[in-house]
């Protein structure tokens, strides 16, 4: 049996049609089996409401008199892109105040603009004949410009993978704060309600389609930037009229130590034609499996500390290494419940209708990573190699020498093995000197917490390790925790002369 | 019931806390100490039915007692539910009910301050 969209939108215009939320159709379909669910059920709606990076809107703001061709735009000090045309110009929701920071940002902008507040406007231009003027401040809200249109590249991930930091310390990410030490796991993403879970080879979901858009009745343009269905971390590109966007599901949002991100409630009907339709929505939590991340490596490839489903995140707590964690989600899933319902009752009361996507969707689609066509420079490209080290069974003063000759301030001490177990600087010298002790052994005196690096890290995550501990040296190790080199600040010193940084 | 405890500088070095557990045998539990160049502050817990003792001993030692009833306070427009604090918290203070809305146990609360920094919307502000 198949059900053809004109009958779906016959039953929704004459009040008939069922509409379920996908968190209700897998035990609609327990229960009644494919078939019935089938002949039952004639629109599933989706739901989710979560940070969405991505996402920004362009503004007509009407001619000023004198005109000007805005070259620069800001609204509430956050810059706007204006190099379109003369007076319109891109938000960005990720764009920070320039005189506020992180606390304030282009989701905040428009998140005050739906909440109906006045909103400053500054550009400013070089002036043309014809358009003379240069400058131009002024307080608008929504209701005084033309327009305001929500366009967001990349909205709605299918899935996302899981946060944890096997690190030992504390990081602020757009996954937000990771504790050292496996400290806690946080994830977003609806899981079963979740737009493209339910529809994972865009059938459904694609070019045309009516969506709920934060309150508002907008539009999916297609597969947004980056979108991977291939790997099922497909994304809709989405877009929506703001001046008709509600508070409730627009939310500013700021990440301490990372920066802005928007909120965005966003809800796709999907109309159940088929068996397939049926099979696609009833899935679970528990079917849904995504990776835990470990944010404690600084690359772009962060290895997959273990598997886990949807069920066991929204649990609470995950088990890793034996041991319980505790989950956060950044997301929430009581309002992507509540845009689901939204949408249910906007379907049912006939105010939106379904419509099948106006292109077919390449579910084959990769992203890819960034082409670097200059290498960045790595770890052993700069560090010194012929260092001066020492071994923990020696005496402090033989340490004391050493450093008294060689060049550095650092010198790390190895075991017998040759592996780095510690390291000795003029400051725990003179500490050793001070107070009185009964040991004389270079290890006595180590500091045996050393931040190293590795040979083929990029030498800007090794930038960053000293700047975040304070420190001005690391000793380089190699995947036995050989003792190999040595980086220091003056190191990378020299890479400015290279131009590199 | 926890108790907000402030002594002054000359207090700050006596076992103030250990004379009391001694002398009243109540078991006072301490949830954090902050000691300053001038002054300190101690969070600490006990029982409801010895608070009274433990108050005036307190007060006759010298300190300031304040009895803690607003520990974390969420603005419920600015909360949106997410549970970004519920592991951040190391008392377990979040949590959800079944209907995903955000729930408090209050009482758990030291006063770390560690949701009011996790908290993407700023719903979230301590007891100052």
């Amino acid at each position: 049996m198949r059900k053809t969209i004109d009958e779906i939108n016959e039953k929704i215009r004459n009040g008939s049609a069922r509409v379920v939320t996908a968190e209700e159709m897998p035990d609609i379909v327990a229960e009644l089996g494919e078939e019935k669910a089938l002949r039952e059920v004639d629109v599933v709606t989706t739901g989710t409401f979560g940070a969405m990076c991505s996402s920004g809107a362009f503004f007509n703001f009407g001619h000023a008199d004198p005109p000007i061709r805005m070259e620069k735009s800001w609204l509430n000090d956050v810059e706007a892109y204006a190099g379109l045309a003369a007076v319109d110009a891109y938000l960005g929701a990720t764009q920070v105040s320039e005189t506020q920071g992180t606390k304030y940002g282009g989701a905040h902008v428009l998140e005050d603009l739906v909440a109906g507040k006045s909103v400053e406007l500054r550009g400013s231009s070089k002036g043309t004949d014809c358009y003379p003027r240069k400058t131009i401040t002024t307080e608008i809200t929504l209701e005084d410009i033309n327009e305001a249109i929500m366009c967001n590249p990349r909205n709605a991930f299918q899935k996302y993978a899981a946060a944890t930091n096997t690190g030992d310390r504390t990081l602020r990410t757009y996954m937000g704060t990771l504790l050292p030490l496996n400290g806690n796991v946080s994830y977003s993403g609806a899981g079963v309600l979740s737009p493209i879970m339910n529809d994972p080879k865009l059938e459904k979901i694609g070019s045309g389609v009516p969506v709920f858009l934060c309150g508002a009745e907008g539009m999916v343009i297609g597969q947004g930037t980056q979108s991977s269905p291939a790997s099922q971390f497909g994304n809709l590109m989405t877009t929506g009229n703001l001046k008709e966007m509600s508070q409730d599901y627009l939310r500013a949002a700021t990440f301490n130590g990372y920066g802005v991100s928007l909120y965005v409630g966003l809800g796709v009907p999907i109309p159940v034609t088929d068996i397939e339709t049926v099979r696609n929505t009833a899935v679970r939590d528990e079917d849904i499996v995504t990776q835990i991340e470990d944010y404690g490596y600084s690359g772009r490839d962060k290895p997959a500390v273990r598997e886990v489903t949807y069920a066991e995140l929204k649990s609470g707590r995950v088990e890793i290494n034996g041991e319980e964690i505790r989950t956060s989600s950044l997301s929430s899933f009581r309002k992507a419940r509540e845009i689901a319902s939204e949408l249910a009752s906007w379907v049912e009361s006939g105010r939106m209708e379904m419509t099948l996507p106006t292109r077919k969707t390449d579910i084959a689609r990769r992203a890819g990573p960034m082409k670097e066509s200059r290498r960045s420079p790595v770890v052993k490209e700069i560090m010194k190699r012929n260092i001066t080290c020492i071994s923990e069974t020696e005496e402090i003063k033989t340490a004391a020498q050493k450093l008294m000759k060689g060049e550095t301030n650092h010198l790390p001490v190895i075991n017998s093995e040759g592996k780095l177990v510690g390291i000795v600087t003029t400051y725990d010298i003179s500490k050793a000197v001070v107070k009185l002790r009964t040991e004389n052994t270079v290890s006595s005196i180590m500091s045996k917490k050393v931040v190293t690096t590795s040979p083929g890290e990029a030498v800007d995550i090794a930038a960053m390790k000293l700047e975040k501990h304070n420190i001005s040296a690391l000793p380089v190790i190699d995947s036995e925790g050989k003792l190999i080199g040595l980086l220091s600040a003056l190191d990378l010193g020299k890479l400015f002369g290279k131009r590199w940084l | 019931m926890k108790l907000l405890v402030s002594f002054s500088k000359k207090k700050g070095s006596e076992p103030l806390i250990a004379k009391i557990v001694r002398d009243t045998g109540v078991l006072i539990n301490v949830n954090r100490a902050y000691i300053e160049s001038m002054s300190g502050e101690m969070l600490i817990e006990v029982p409801d039915s010895d608070s009274k003792t433990v108050c005036e001993k307190l007060i006759s030692s010298g300190a300031n007692v304040e009895k803690l009833e607003d520990y974390v306070f969420r603005d419920e427009d600015e909360c949106i539910d997410c549970g970004a604090c519920i592991s951040i918290c190391p008392q377990e203070v979040f949590y959800f009910d079944e209907d995903w809305h955000l729930q408090m146990n209050e009482e758990k609360c030291v006063l770390c301050g560690k949701c009011t920094e996790a908290c993407p919307h700023g719903a979230l502000s301590i007891y100052d």
